[in-house]
């Protein structure tokens, strides 16, 4: 009798112990997803940004053509382009050229004690902030759940139940990936 | 970061036993003393207690806020200090952004409250919104965030009650000891109890004066032990270190002193505001930990911005063996991070090596993980006086007033209580409509 009891015991906790191993792969997939959704919200806020940077910058600096055009260029690469891959090429062209045109505006005082331009920098810049943040919570959300549906005993029940690792998200800046230069 | 709130709960539990415990035994002693039953006191202590959790539960935030002369700010008022909350929101993965609260006080400080993750505020002075850049600024938001997060806050204020029950029933002992007294020895002497009788008066008389030094020490320990914490998180939010000890440099060194600051309050913002900030060691009446250490160990963070980095720096500054970071989140996703490089111009802020900090985000294998330093402009005023006057601005509209921008160049504040239908400019006399303003 009390073997058949401590066997159900034992039956029982085996049970909850998968399905604890399978909500924690849940949860954390959902995570992923919920910081994939946050970088998206500050991508695409970004996005809204520019036209109305472009616009006050072209009062002042109308003959910057060349820097206006390749910020509105690859801001539409950006906004048509899909998947975590993908994103983060475009995105880095976008912060590559956005960097340029501030750049460009150091030349024009005016400009720079523009209230509107300010308050656009300003804006500007806490996007990017976010977006860099929001990455950095994503990576950290796919490390954690890449770590999960890779090791034992958890790779188990993530196998059985298609539970597939997520991409990290990379922003390609080439200056990012240079060594740092130092002068004496 | 949910691995340092559940362990964080673990240790909680002991620190709110003892004072539970001193609770029990300051209203048992109280009861035996006043009314010779132990059960009358330890149901006035009950009493107390409950009646302190039921204010601080529904009301403590507001109270606090209110106490320390907080005004909440909308986004218009102060967009950069908004964003910051914003960013440090989304890095901390909080699941709410907090109410933000200025309060005008020139000096710099802040604090965080709330007793859940999705209904906290952070509260910042307007001397500290003078004071620090971008990055410093970012550095102390995370660091209140990170207080959130670990849920110091739910856990100061149950101490705080408990401190607070303690205090109370301390006071009225005292009292009733210097009035009714004669009443009491005519007992004491009709029921014949003798020596031990006069023994144990004196062991509760002493129990009674001592136990609210006793409950502020065990209260002041738990605070302590939090700092590091939340500024290991800053750390890991921002993973910028630099920010946060060169915001706890220049806040140090501040002469300015909160005005409305008292014992209970003081323990939930960054930098004790009652303390001389110079003290290098950890003494066991401070709320804060030195704020020398903090700055020495946020500066030695060598290897990145995890917790690994934070203990090992803890260790090598204080030169103690035990670990500050639970064991628990030693092992998780933020153990190893790698820092970034400070984003803010170099040229306005003098003293900072570049090159020094570089080479750590770079280093490590940690393309994945590193913050990229996306824009080198740093958006914020550039003037000192355009600083002050964006957060004089900021506690104006923060207390309802509205502006008009005059053509000569001034800027009309209208107070919220403001009756008649037009304004007139005392610089150069132009007439407003009232209804104008914004």
């Amino acid at each position: 009798m009390t073997g058949i009891l401590l066997f159900l015991g034992i039956i029982a906790g085996l049970v909850i112990w998968v399905f604890g191993m399978y909500n924690g792969l849940v949860r954390l997939r959902n995570a992923v997803k919920n910081a994939w959704s946050q970088i998206d919200v500050q991508l695409k806020r970004r996005h809204d940004l520019i036209p109305n940077l472009v616009e006050t910058v072209k009062g002042y600096a109308a003959h910057e053509k060349d820097t206006l055009e390749r910020v509105i260029a690859a801001r539409n690469f950006a906004v048509t382009a899909s998947g975590p891959a993908e994103a983060g090429k475009a995105e880095g062209a976008l912060t590559g050229a956005l960097k340029s045109l501030f750049a460009v505006a150091e030349a024009y005082p005016d400009l720079k004690a523009n209230q509107n331009f300010l308050a656009l920098q300003e804006e500007l810049t806490s996007t990017e902030n976010r977006i860099a943040f929001s990455r950095q919570a994503y990576n950290d959300a796919v490390m954690q759940y890449n770590n999960k549906t890779e090791m034992v005993p958890t790779n188990i029940i993530a196998g059985m139940f298609n539970f597939k690792p997520s991409e990290f998200f990379e922003i390609e800046i080439p200056e990012e990936r240079q060594t740092p230069k130092v002068s004496f | 970061m949910w691995e340092i709130a559940r362990s964080n709960k673990r240790k909680s539990v002991i620190f709110v036993f003892l004072m539970a415990l001193l609770l029990v035994l300051m209203g048992g002693v109280f009861g035996e003393h006043f009314a010779q039953s132990a059960e009358t006191g330890l149901l006035v202590a009950f009493v107390i207690w409950v009646i302190l959790s039921i204010i601080a539960y529904f009301q403590g935030r507001n109270v606090f806020l209110a106490v320390s002369g907080a005004h909440k700010i909308r986004k218009e008022d102060h967009p950069r200090l908004f964003n910051i909350v914003e960013e440090m929101t989304i890095a901390s993965l909080l699941p709410a952004i907090p109410e933000i609260y200025i309060i005008d006080d020139p000096a710099p400080n802040a604090f965080a409250v709330g007793r859940k993750p999705d209904s906290a505020a952070v509260a910042v002075t307007s001397g500290l919104l003078n004071t620090l850049n971008r990055d410093e600024l970012q550095g102390v938001i995370a660091h209140e965030i990170g207080h959130i997060i670990n849920r110091d806050t739910l856990f100061m204020s149950m101490l705080g009650v408990m401190l607070g029950s303690i205090v109370i029933l301390s006071e009225i002992a005292r009292r009733s000891l210097f009035f009714g007294g004669g009443r009491r020895r005519t007992r004491t002497s009709s029921s014949g109890g003798g020596q031990i009788q006069v023994i144990l008066m004196i062991a509760g008389l002493v129990l009674m004066l001592l136990a609210p030094i006793l409950a502020r020490l065990i209260y002041l320990a738990a605070s302590r032990k939090r700092e590091y914490l939340a500024d290991a998180s800053a750390a890991i939010f921002t993973r910028l270190p630099e920010g946060l000890a060169s915001a706890l440099e220049k806040i140090s060194v501040s002469p300015i002193r909160l005005r409305k600051i008292n014992q209970v309050t003081a323990p939930m913002y960054t930098i004790n505001p009652l303390q001389n900030m110079k003290l290098a060691e950890d003494s066991l009446f401070s709320t804060h930990p030195s704020t020398l250490n903090r700055v020495r160990i946020l500066r030695s963070m060598a290897g990145g911005s995890g917790y690994d980095a934070y203990d090992a720096a803890f260790r090598a500054v204080t030169g103690q063996t035990r670990a500050i970071i639970p064991p628990s989140a030693l092992k998780t996703a933020h153990a190893t991070v790698p820092s970034r490089s400070r984003r803010s111009d170099p040229k306005s802020d003098p003293g900072t090596d570049q090159t020094k900090q570089a080479p750590s985000a770079m280093g490590m294998a940690g393309a994945v993980l590193t913050a990229a330093v996306l824009m080198d402009a740093a958006a914020e005023p550039v003037t000192p006086a355009a600083k002050v006057r964006e957060t004089t601005d900021a506690i104006w509209k923060s207390r309802g007033y509205r502006f008009i921008p005059c053509p000569c160049g001034a800027a009309l504040k209208v107070p919220p209580d403001y009756r008649r239908t037009d304004i007139v400019c005392l610089r150069c006399g132009r007439k407003h409509p009232a209804a104008s303003a914004s």
